[in-house]
């Protein structure tokens, strides 16, 4: 059975049965929230305190919804490789989080695959410091 | 302290630095190049803050951060206090002997000046919290940020589909989109040193090896270490 790996923010999601049609990527209402997040709603695409009006052209007669023609609206990038697709985020979003000066959240393991997010430290000075093996 | 690793390998590639078997084993060049004292190097001890491993550069793309070591200062409300800098390292390469990785005296107590200064700052921060003269203004952070170009955030896609690929075994696949991610972002040392170290055999190593040099070499147009400026914030 054909699948669609979908690398959406830090979401990785296999949808059985999914395929790609050109350059489209048609998935029901529930795999979209499922992938993404972005939940159907009467008022569009919904996420927090987000919602999108969804374009018609979005939908197809099984109503399902293009999520690249979606991304595309929301600026932003779309990568793929084959069956594997990645979406991040705009370059608007990203520029918009980093310069309020409020530090990006993130939620990372440790080396025993405890996960770690930046927020459990808020109340502290945080020296968030990067480094590589190489 | 929260320190994050940018490596794709995973724990493969930090075990032996975050939990090494034997630390005496590590060369001494390699504590001159970091300006470890000898009572710093005779500590050898373990990291007792939380070490995150960062397979996807998620962090470095978030925080725009372009190289190791890098690191941003964040108040207890969560705001950056600092910008993205070198955190406390300057640029030895260009110093530097390729064969046994020495550098001449001058460089090595410069390196010693730029770390132990960075360090003197970062305690003042801590002992002084919003007080201290190392915390900038609002738009001074804002002036000394870069934000991301179109080609970033493609760039830091492919990294999304080289992590996922890497960690599905398919390591051909996974270079592809490491070496697109070089060529949309060539300002990203992080991607380019990743991009380098993905084969088995180079996991987990420090790369000193000719093409790391011939990179370098390559794209001195990119800052490696720019020195960060601790000059004293307006009053």
């Amino acid at each position: 059975m054909s699948a669609t790996v979908l690398l959406y923010d830090e979401r990785e999601t296999t949808l059985p049965g999914v395929e790609a049609s050109g350059d489209a990527l048609w998935l029901s209402a529930s795999e979209l929230e499922q992938a993404t997040g972005w939940k159907l709603q009467s008022e569009g695409l919904c996420r927090g305190d987000a919602c999108v009006g969804v374009d018609p052209a979005w939908r197809d007669g099984e109503d399902r919804i293009d999520v690249t023609a979606f991304a595309r609206h929301m600026d932003q990038p779309i990568t793929r490789d084959d069956n594997i697709w990645a979406f991040g985020e705009s370059v608007s979003a990203r520029h918009d989080a980093l310069f309020s000066l409020e530090a990006p959240d993130f939620t990372l393991p440790d080396i025993d695959g405890v996960m770690h997010s930046l927020s459990d430290y808020r109340g502290k000075k945080v020296f968030l410091h990067s480094w590589g093996s190489y | 302290m929260v320190a994050v690793a940018f490596d794709t390998a995973g724990k493969a590639a930090v075990e032996a630095k975050i939990r090494a078997a034997d630390i005496a084993e590590r060369p001494v060049v390699l504590a001159r190049l970091m300006g470890w004292s000898e009572d710093l190097w005779a500590r050898q001890a373990p990291p007792t803050y939380p070490c995150l491993i960062d397979q996807g550069h998620e962090v470095a793309e978030r925080y725009g951060m372009r190289n190791v070591p890098q690191a941003v200062w964040i108040d207890e409300h969560g705001r950056l206090v600092r910008p993205v800098e070198s955190a406390g390292t300057y640029d030895m390469v260009p110093h530097m002997d390729r064969e046994t990785f020495e550098v001449p005296e001058e460089a090595a107590a410069h390196g010693l000046e730029v770390r132990n200064a960075y360090i003197d700052a970062l305690r003042d921060w801590v002992r002084h919290g919003a007080d201290s003269r190392y915390v900038l203004p609002a738009d001074e952070i804002r002036q000394r940020m870069s934000g991301p170009r179109p080609d970033d955030v493609l760039a830091a896609n492919h990294v999304r589909l080289g992590r996922y690929l890497y960690t599905q075994g398919e390591l051909a696949r996974a270079k592809q989109h490491f070496n697109e991610a070089v060529r949309l972002c060539p300002a990203s040392w992080n991607y380019r040193r990743q991009s380098m170290m993905l084969d088995a055999d180079r996991v987990g190593e420090l790369n000193g090896g000719e093409d790391f040099f011939a990179a370098f070499d390559a794209n001195r147009q990119y800052p490696y270490y720019p020195e960060a400026d601790l000059g004293l914030a307006e009053a």
